[in-house]
Protein backbone atom coordinates (compact mmCIF):
# COMPACT_ATOMS: atom_id res chain seq x y z
CA UNK A 1 0.00 0.00 0.00
CA UNK A 2 1.45 3.16 -1.12
CA UNK A 3 1.52 6.43 1.85
CA UNK A 4 -1.86 7.52 2.50
CA UNK A 5 -2.19 11.73 2.39
CA UNK A 6 -2.14 12.65 5.92
CA UNK A 7 -4.22 15.47 7.46
CA UNK A 8 -3.05 19.17 8.13
CA UNK A 9 -1.14 19.81 11.54
CA UNK A 10 -2.62 23.37 12.94
CA UNK A 11 -1.21 26.37 12.31
CA UNK A 12 0.61 27.53 15.71
CA UNK A 13 -1.84 29.55 17.97
CA UNK A 14 -5.08 28.25 16.29
CA UNK A 15 -5.73 25.28 18.57
CA UNK A 16 -5.28 25.47 22.47
CA UNK A 17 -2.27 24.03 24.66
CA UNK A 18 -2.79 21.36 27.35
CA UNK A 19 -1.73 23.46 29.92
CA UNK A 20 -3.37 26.38 29.95
CA UNK A 21 -2.94 28.31 33.50
CA UNK A 22 -5.61 30.64 33.64
CA UNK A 23 -8.27 27.58 33.22
CA UNK A 24 -7.49 25.88 36.88
CA UNK A 25 -8.45 22.71 36.11
CA UNK A 26 -5.59 22.50 33.44
CA UNK A 27 -2.83 22.10 36.05
CA UNK A 28 -3.18 18.64 37.06
CA UNK A 29 -4.61 17.02 33.82
CA UNK A 30 -2.48 18.66 30.87
CA UNK A 31 0.55 16.46 30.50
CA UNK A 32 3.98 17.07 31.21
CA UNK A 33 6.39 15.17 28.79
CA UNK A 34 6.78 15.76 25.53
CA UNK A 35 3.95 14.71 22.82
CA UNK A 36 5.42 12.16 20.21
CA UNK A 37 4.39 12.80 16.76
CA UNK A 38 1.64 10.71 15.22
CA UNK A 39 1.87 9.66 11.44
CA UNK A 40 -1.29 9.88 9.93
CA UNK A 41 -2.07 5.67 9.09
CA UNK A 42 -4.99 3.83 7.98
CA UNK A 43 -5.87 3.87 11.78
CA UNK A 44 -5.88 7.67 11.98
CA UNK A 45 -7.37 8.41 8.56
CA UNK A 46 -10.30 6.07 9.24
CA UNK A 47 -12.74 6.79 11.66
CA UNK A 48 -16.53 5.93 13.35
CA UNK A 49 -19.13 7.06 10.49
CA UNK A 50 -22.50 7.70 11.79
CA UNK A 51 -26.08 8.67 9.65
CA UNK A 52 -29.95 8.46 9.50
CA UNK A 53 -30.13 5.41 12.55
CA UNK A 54 -28.52 7.42 14.93
CA UNK A 55 -30.35 10.61 14.71
CA UNK A 56 -34.89 11.54 15.25
CA UNK A 57 -36.24 14.18 13.83
CA UNK A 58 -37.14 15.37 17.32
CA UNK A 59 -33.07 15.48 18.09
CA UNK A 60 -32.94 18.48 16.29
CA UNK A 61 -35.44 20.71 17.98
CA UNK A 62 -34.43 21.29 21.77
CA UNK A 63 -37.82 23.21 22.45
CA UNK A 64 -40.24 20.59 21.39
CA UNK A 65 -38.49 17.41 23.80
CA UNK A 66 -41.60 17.46 26.29
CA UNK A 67 -45.22 18.70 26.94
CA UNK A 68 -44.55 22.22 26.94
CA UNK A 69 -42.47 24.61 25.61
CA UNK A 70 -39.08 25.47 27.77
CA UNK A 71 -38.48 29.03 28.84
CA UNK A 72 -36.04 31.19 27.39
CA UNK A 73 -35.66 32.96 23.96
CA UNK A 74 -35.97 30.52 21.43
CA UNK A 75 -33.06 30.62 18.64
CA UNK A 76 -32.53 28.53 15.14
CA UNK A 77 -28.49 27.70 15.20
CA UNK A 78 -27.27 26.79 11.20
CA UNK A 79 -24.22 26.70 10.00
CA UNK A 80 -22.36 25.10 7.19
CA UNK A 81 -19.50 22.47 8.49
CA UNK A 82 -16.26 22.33 5.82
CA UNK A 83 -13.39 21.21 6.13
CA UNK A 84 -10.06 23.50 5.55
CA UNK A 85 -9.86 22.65 2.10
CA UNK A 86 -13.56 24.28 1.76
CA UNK A 87 -15.07 20.39 0.80
CA UNK A 88 -18.71 20.17 2.49
CA UNK A 89 -18.88 17.80 5.17
CA UNK A 90 -22.19 16.02 4.68
CA UNK A 91 -23.83 13.45 6.65
CA UNK A 92 -21.59 14.27 9.53
CA UNK A 93 -22.98 13.88 13.00
CA UNK A 94 -23.24 16.76 15.00
CA UNK A 95 -23.90 16.60 19.11
CA UNK A 96 -24.80 19.32 20.84
CA UNK A 97 -25.68 20.36 24.66
CA UNK A 98 -26.36 23.15 26.83
CA UNK A 99 -28.05 24.48 29.93
CA UNK A 100 -30.98 26.05 30.21
CA UNK A 101 -32.33 29.40 30.15
CA UNK A 102 -31.26 30.27 33.60
CA UNK A 103 -28.19 28.29 33.42
CA UNK A 104 -28.19 24.97 34.78
CA UNK A 105 -27.21 21.86 33.38
CA UNK A 106 -29.71 18.73 33.74
CA UNK A 107 -27.08 17.06 35.53
CA UNK A 108 -26.89 15.75 39.01
CA UNK A 109 -23.52 17.13 38.95
CA UNK A 110 -24.56 20.40 38.24
CA UNK A 111 -25.95 22.30 41.76
CA UNK A 112 -25.70 26.08 40.41
CA UNK A 113 -28.38 27.58 42.62
CA UNK A 114 -30.94 28.20 39.68
CA UNK A 115 -33.63 26.53 38.63
CA UNK A 116 -34.32 23.36 36.16
CA UNK A 117 -36.68 23.52 33.81
CA UNK A 118 -39.07 20.22 33.45
CA UNK A 119 -39.41 20.56 29.51
CA UNK A 120 -35.57 21.52 28.73
CA UNK A 121 -33.29 18.48 28.35
CA UNK A 122 -30.15 21.07 26.74
CA UNK A 123 -29.63 17.91 24.37
CA UNK A 124 -29.83 17.48 20.77
CA UNK A 125 -28.37 15.90 17.23
CA UNK A 126 -28.40 16.71 13.96
CA UNK A 127 -26.73 15.36 10.68
CA UNK A 128 -25.36 17.54 7.94
CA UNK A 129 -27.37 17.29 4.37
CA UNK A 130 -25.42 16.35 1.54
CA UNK A 131 -24.15 19.55 1.32
CA UNK A 132 -22.60 20.21 5.14
CA UNK A 133 -25.45 22.47 5.87
CA UNK A 134 -27.27 21.80 9.30
CA UNK A 135 -29.84 23.75 11.36
CA UNK A 136 -31.44 23.31 15.09
CA UNK A 137 -33.64 25.02 17.48
CA UNK A 138 -32.95 25.63 21.44
CA UNK A 139 -33.21 28.14 23.58
CA UNK A 140 -30.41 31.09 24.67
CA UNK A 141 -28.46 29.13 27.32
CA UNK A 142 -27.90 31.41 30.45
CA UNK A 143 -24.84 32.24 31.95
CA UNK A 144 -23.60 30.32 34.64
CA UNK A 145 -20.84 30.68 37.96
CA UNK A 146 -17.94 28.25 37.99
CA UNK A 147 -15.48 28.17 40.43
CA UNK A 148 -12.08 28.78 38.55
CA UNK A 149 -11.40 31.79 40.07
CA UNK A 150 -13.47 34.85 41.85
CA UNK A 151 -16.49 35.71 40.72
CA UNK A 152 -15.82 33.47 38.02
CA UNK A 153 -19.20 33.17 35.30
CA UNK A 154 -18.85 31.16 31.83
CA UNK A 155 -20.40 33.33 28.95
CA UNK A 156 -23.20 31.88 27.34
CA UNK A 157 -22.12 28.85 25.26
CA UNK A 158 -23.44 25.21 23.11
CA UNK A 159 -21.45 22.66 23.37
CA UNK A 160 -21.08 21.05 20.08
CA UNK A 161 -18.92 17.28 19.09
CA UNK A 162 -18.57 16.46 15.53
CA UNK A 163 -16.65 13.45 13.96
CA UNK A 164 -15.54 14.04 10.51
CA UNK A 165 -14.82 11.29 8.33
CA UNK A 166 -11.46 10.32 10.61
CA UNK A 167 -10.21 10.30 13.52
CA UNK A 168 -8.15 12.63 13.64
CA UNK A 169 -11.17 15.37 12.53
CA UNK A 170 -12.99 14.61 15.90
CA UNK A 171 -13.78 18.27 17.26
CA UNK A 172 -15.20 19.46 20.59
CA UNK A 173 -15.98 22.94 20.49
CA UNK A 174 -18.20 25.31 21.85
CA UNK A 175 -20.27 28.01 20.45
CA UNK A 176 -20.19 31.52 21.66
CA UNK A 177 -23.09 34.55 21.01
CA UNK A 178 -22.32 37.95 20.28
CA UNK A 179 -21.59 40.82 22.57
CA UNK A 180 -21.56 38.82 25.42
CA UNK A 181 -20.08 40.71 28.08
CA UNK A 182 -18.15 37.98 29.72
CA UNK A 183 -16.61 36.76 27.07
CA UNK A 184 -13.07 38.93 27.29
CA UNK A 185 -12.66 37.43 30.97
CA UNK A 186 -13.48 34.01 29.95
CA UNK A 187 -10.22 31.60 30.04
CA UNK A 188 -11.45 28.70 27.91
CA UNK A 189 -13.05 31.02 25.29
CA UNK A 190 -9.60 32.96 25.41
CA UNK A 191 -7.48 29.80 25.54
CA UNK A 192 -6.01 29.45 21.87
CA UNK A 193 -2.97 32.36 20.99
CA UNK A 194 -4.57 33.01 18.14
CA UNK A 195 -7.33 35.82 18.60
CA UNK A 196 -8.45 35.38 15.30
CA UNK A 197 -9.05 31.18 16.17
CA UNK A 198 -11.57 32.33 19.41
CA UNK A 199 -13.08 34.91 17.89
CA UNK A 200 -14.65 32.50 15.22
CA UNK A 201 -16.02 30.97 17.83
CA UNK A 202 -18.40 33.65 18.08
CA UNK A 203 -21.57 33.14 16.08
CA UNK A 204 -23.31 35.65 13.85
CA UNK A 205 -26.50 37.26 14.31
CA UNK A 206 -28.38 36.55 11.26
CA UNK A 207 -31.09 38.12 9.46
CA UNK A 208 -31.38 35.47 6.61
CA UNK A 209 -32.32 32.68 9.15
CA UNK A 210 -34.50 34.98 11.96
CA UNK A 211 -37.94 34.03 11.52
CA UNK A 212 -40.32 36.64 11.93
CA UNK A 213 -42.65 36.08 15.17
CA UNK A 214 -40.70 32.84 15.90
CA UNK A 215 -37.22 33.22 16.70
CA UNK A 216 -33.41 34.71 16.17
CA UNK A 217 -31.18 33.15 14.18
CA UNK A 218 -27.67 32.93 14.59
CA UNK A 219 -25.17 31.34 12.11
CA UNK A 220 -21.84 29.15 13.17
CA UNK A 221 -19.63 27.72 10.55
CA UNK A 222 -17.43 24.98 11.65
CA UNK A 223 -14.38 23.63 9.83
CA UNK A 224 -12.72 20.08 10.20
CA UNK A 225 -9.15 19.67 9.41
CA UNK A 226 -8.26 18.87 5.81
CA UNK A 227 -6.22 16.19 4.45
CA UNK A 228 -2.83 17.16 2.39
CA UNK A 229 -2.86 16.99 -1.17
CA UNK A 230 -3.56 13.72 -2.39
CA UNK A 231 -1.43 12.76 -6.16
CA UNK A 232 -4.87 12.28 -7.54
CA UNK A 233 -5.42 16.64 -6.20
CA UNK A 234 -2.07 17.23 -8.21
CA UNK B 1 -5.63 29.82 0.14
CA UNK B 2 -7.26 26.91 2.53
CA UNK B 3 -9.65 27.80 6.01
CA UNK B 4 -8.18 26.80 9.13
CA UNK B 5 -9.84 24.01 11.39
CA UNK B 6 -12.46 25.53 14.03
CA UNK B 7 -10.56 26.05 17.60
CA UNK B 8 -11.14 22.97 19.51
CA UNK B 9 -12.82 23.51 23.89
CA UNK B 10 -13.24 21.38 26.79
CA UNK B 11 -16.05 19.15 26.89
CA UNK B 12 -16.59 20.43 30.46
CA UNK B 13 -18.17 18.69 33.77
CA UNK B 14 -21.58 17.68 32.17
CA UNK B 15 -20.63 15.86 28.86
CA UNK B 16 -22.65 13.52 29.59
CA UNK B 17 -26.48 14.82 28.61
CA UNK B 18 -24.67 15.34 25.31
CA UNK B 19 -22.83 12.49 24.47
CA UNK B 20 -24.55 9.41 26.80
CA UNK B 21 -26.57 8.11 23.88
CA UNK B 22 -23.37 6.75 22.26
CA UNK B 23 -22.19 5.37 25.30
CA UNK B 24 -21.44 1.75 24.68
CA UNK B 25 -19.15 -0.35 26.01
CA UNK B 26 -19.32 -3.32 23.53
CA UNK B 27 -17.24 -2.98 20.73
CA UNK B 28 -17.88 -6.42 19.11
CA UNK B 29 -21.42 -7.23 19.43
CA UNK B 30 -22.71 -10.33 18.88
CA UNK B 31 -18.89 -11.95 18.99
CA UNK B 32 -18.97 -14.95 21.62
CA UNK B 33 -17.93 -14.03 25.66
CA UNK B 34 -14.73 -16.31 24.85
CA UNK B 35 -13.45 -14.79 21.73
CA UNK B 36 -13.34 -11.43 23.16
CA UNK B 37 -10.44 -9.12 25.16
CA UNK B 38 -11.89 -7.26 28.73
CA UNK B 39 -9.89 -3.85 28.82
CA UNK B 40 -10.66 -2.56 32.20
CA UNK B 41 -8.46 0.81 33.87
CA UNK B 42 -8.75 3.98 35.80
CA UNK B 43 -7.99 7.55 34.38
CA UNK B 44 -5.71 9.43 36.96
CA UNK B 45 -4.77 12.78 37.27
CA UNK B 46 -1.54 14.78 38.39
CA UNK B 47 -2.32 13.81 42.10
CA UNK B 48 -2.78 10.29 41.77
CA UNK B 49 -6.38 10.77 42.08
CA UNK B 50 -8.90 9.10 40.06
CA UNK B 51 -10.68 11.31 37.02
CA UNK B 52 -14.62 10.26 37.28
CA UNK B 53 -15.68 13.24 34.74
CA UNK B 54 -13.16 11.63 31.88
CA UNK B 55 -14.98 9.60 28.81
CA UNK B 56 -12.84 7.84 26.28
CA UNK B 57 -13.32 6.85 22.90
CA UNK B 58 -12.11 3.61 21.27
CA UNK B 59 -11.40 3.09 17.28
CA UNK B 60 -9.94 0.07 15.97
CA UNK B 61 -10.40 -2.60 12.95
CA UNK B 62 -11.88 -5.96 12.89
CA UNK B 63 -10.06 -9.09 13.64
CA UNK B 64 -8.57 -9.22 9.90
CA UNK B 65 -7.16 -5.64 9.78
CA UNK B 66 -9.98 -4.26 8.24
CA UNK B 67 -11.74 -1.11 9.71
CA UNK B 68 -15.78 -0.83 8.84
CA UNK B 69 -14.95 2.88 6.71
CA UNK B 70 -14.90 3.44 2.56
CA UNK B 71 -11.43 4.84 2.85
CA UNK B 72 -9.70 1.61 3.73
CA UNK B 73 -9.38 -0.27 0.25
CA UNK B 74 -7.94 -3.80 1.32
CA UNK B 75 -8.84 -6.53 -0.40
CA UNK B 76 -10.21 -7.83 3.39
CA UNK B 77 -13.20 -9.36 4.13
CA UNK B 78 -15.47 -6.92 5.80
CA UNK B 79 -17.19 -8.47 9.14
CA UNK B 80 -21.03 -7.41 8.93
CA UNK B 81 -22.25 -5.63 11.86
CA UNK B 82 -18.64 -4.43 13.52
CA UNK B 83 -18.40 -0.89 13.70
CA UNK B 84 -14.87 -0.63 15.45
CA UNK B 85 -16.19 2.42 17.88
CA UNK B 86 -17.06 2.74 21.59
CA UNK B 87 -17.15 5.14 23.91
CA UNK B 88 -17.20 4.63 27.69
CA UNK B 89 -17.21 7.49 31.14
CA UNK B 90 -15.10 7.07 34.28
CA UNK B 91 -16.97 6.08 37.10
CA UNK B 92 -16.84 7.01 40.28
CA UNK B 93 -13.82 5.43 40.73
CA UNK B 94 -12.51 6.72 38.17
CA UNK B 95 -12.50 2.96 36.01
CA UNK B 96 -13.31 2.49 32.77
CA UNK B 97 -14.10 -0.95 30.95
CA UNK B 98 -15.22 -2.40 27.33
CA UNK B 99 -14.80 -5.35 25.46
CA UNK B 100 -14.23 -6.08 22.12
CA UNK B 101 -12.38 -8.31 19.57
CA UNK B 102 -8.25 -7.86 19.15
CA UNK B 103 -7.97 -6.55 16.10
CA UNK B 104 -5.32 -7.69 13.29
CA UNK B 105 -2.40 -6.58 11.85
CA UNK B 106 -2.47 -3.33 9.50
CA UNK B 107 -0.26 -1.59 7.01
CA UNK B 108 1.58 1.36 8.07
CA UNK B 109 3.84 3.95 6.69
CA UNK B 110 6.74 3.17 4.25
CA UNK B 111 5.10 -0.15 3.80
CA UNK B 112 5.56 -1.33 7.22
CA UNK B 113 3.25 -3.51 8.95
CA UNK B 114 1.72 -2.24 12.43
CA UNK B 115 1.43 -4.29 14.94
CA UNK B 116 -2.77 -4.93 16.19
CA UNK B 117 -3.87 -2.02 18.26
CA UNK B 118 -6.48 0.25 19.35
CA UNK B 119 -6.78 3.72 19.24
CA UNK B 120 -7.93 5.84 22.11
CA UNK B 121 -9.31 9.53 22.46
CA UNK B 122 -9.42 10.77 25.93
CA UNK B 123 -11.80 13.79 26.46
CA UNK B 124 -12.40 15.35 30.38
CA UNK B 125 -13.06 19.14 32.39
CA UNK B 126 -9.22 20.32 32.11
CA UNK B 127 -8.74 19.48 28.69
CA UNK B 128 -9.65 22.11 26.41
CA UNK B 129 -8.63 19.73 23.49
CA UNK B 130 -8.40 15.80 23.44
CA UNK B 131 -5.39 13.68 24.05
CA UNK B 132 -5.01 10.93 21.48
CA UNK B 133 -3.46 7.60 22.40
CA UNK B 134 -2.93 4.18 21.51
CA UNK B 135 -3.22 0.25 23.02
CA UNK B 136 -1.25 -2.30 21.86
CA UNK B 137 -1.73 -5.96 23.07
CA UNK B 138 0.99 -8.06 25.54
CA UNK B 139 2.85 -11.02 24.02
CA UNK B 140 2.92 -9.29 20.51
CA UNK B 141 5.71 -10.27 18.41
CA UNK B 142 5.12 -7.86 16.21
CA UNK B 143 4.78 -4.83 18.59
CA UNK B 144 9.24 -5.42 18.40
CA UNK B 145 8.38 -4.07 14.39
CA UNK B 146 5.52 -1.53 14.87
CA UNK B 147 6.42 1.69 12.98
CA UNK B 148 4.82 4.13 16.01
CA UNK B 149 6.06 2.08 18.86
CA UNK B 150 9.27 2.87 17.89
CA UNK B 151 8.74 6.61 17.22
CA UNK B 152 8.08 6.55 20.96
CA UNK B 153 11.33 6.93 23.30
CA UNK B 154 11.94 3.05 24.82
CA UNK B 155 11.76 3.52 28.20
CA UNK B 156 7.78 4.85 28.20
CA UNK B 157 6.79 2.23 25.20
CA UNK B 158 4.77 0.30 28.26
CA UNK B 159 2.83 2.71 29.20
CA UNK B 160 0.64 2.09 25.44
CA UNK B 161 0.90 -1.82 26.40
CA UNK B 162 -1.75 -3.22 27.93
CA UNK B 163 -1.17 -5.72 31.05
CA UNK B 164 -2.02 -9.33 31.31
CA UNK B 165 -4.72 -9.94 34.10
CA UNK B 166 -6.44 -12.78 35.18
CA UNK B 167 -9.74 -12.14 33.09
CA UNK B 168 -9.17 -8.87 31.27
CA UNK B 169 -6.27 -6.62 30.23
CA UNK B 170 -5.40 -3.69 32.33
CA UNK B 171 -4.59 -0.49 31.18
CA UNK B 172 -4.64 2.79 32.69
CA UNK B 173 -4.53 6.33 31.40
CA UNK B 174 -1.72 7.79 33.39
CA UNK B 175 -2.43 12.08 33.10
CA UNK B 176 1.45 13.47 34.45
CA UNK B 177 4.18 12.02 36.22
CA UNK B 178 6.66 9.26 35.61
CA UNK B 179 4.31 6.69 35.22
CA UNK B 180 2.90 9.20 32.57
CA UNK B 181 1.30 7.78 29.35
CA UNK B 182 2.42 8.46 26.12
CA UNK B 183 0.21 10.52 24.42
CA UNK B 184 0.49 11.83 20.43
CA UNK B 185 0.64 15.13 18.65
CA UNK B 186 -1.73 14.27 16.26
Amino acid sequence: MTDLAGYRRPPKGTQPEYLYPPYASTAKRAPTKPLVLLPHTLSEITGPLFGHDDVRPEDGDLTAQHDAVPFGERIIVSGHVTDENEHPVPNTLIEIWQCNAAGRYRHQNDNHDAPLDPNFTGTGRVLTDKDGRYRFVTIKPGAYPWRNHHNAWRPAHIHLSLFGRAFVTRLVTQMYFPGDPLLPFDPIFNSTANEKAHNRLIADFDWDTTVPEQALGYRFDIVLRGRNATPMDK
Amino acid sequence: MHLTATASQTVGPFFHIGLEHLFGGDLAPGVPAQEKVVFHGRVLDGDGKPVNDAVLEIWHADRHGKYAHPDDTQDKPVTPGFKGFGRVATDDRGEFRFTTVKPGGLPGPHGMPQAPHLLVAVFMRGLLIHLVTRIYFPDEPANADDPVLQLVPAARRATLIASKMADALQWNVILQGDKETVFFEY
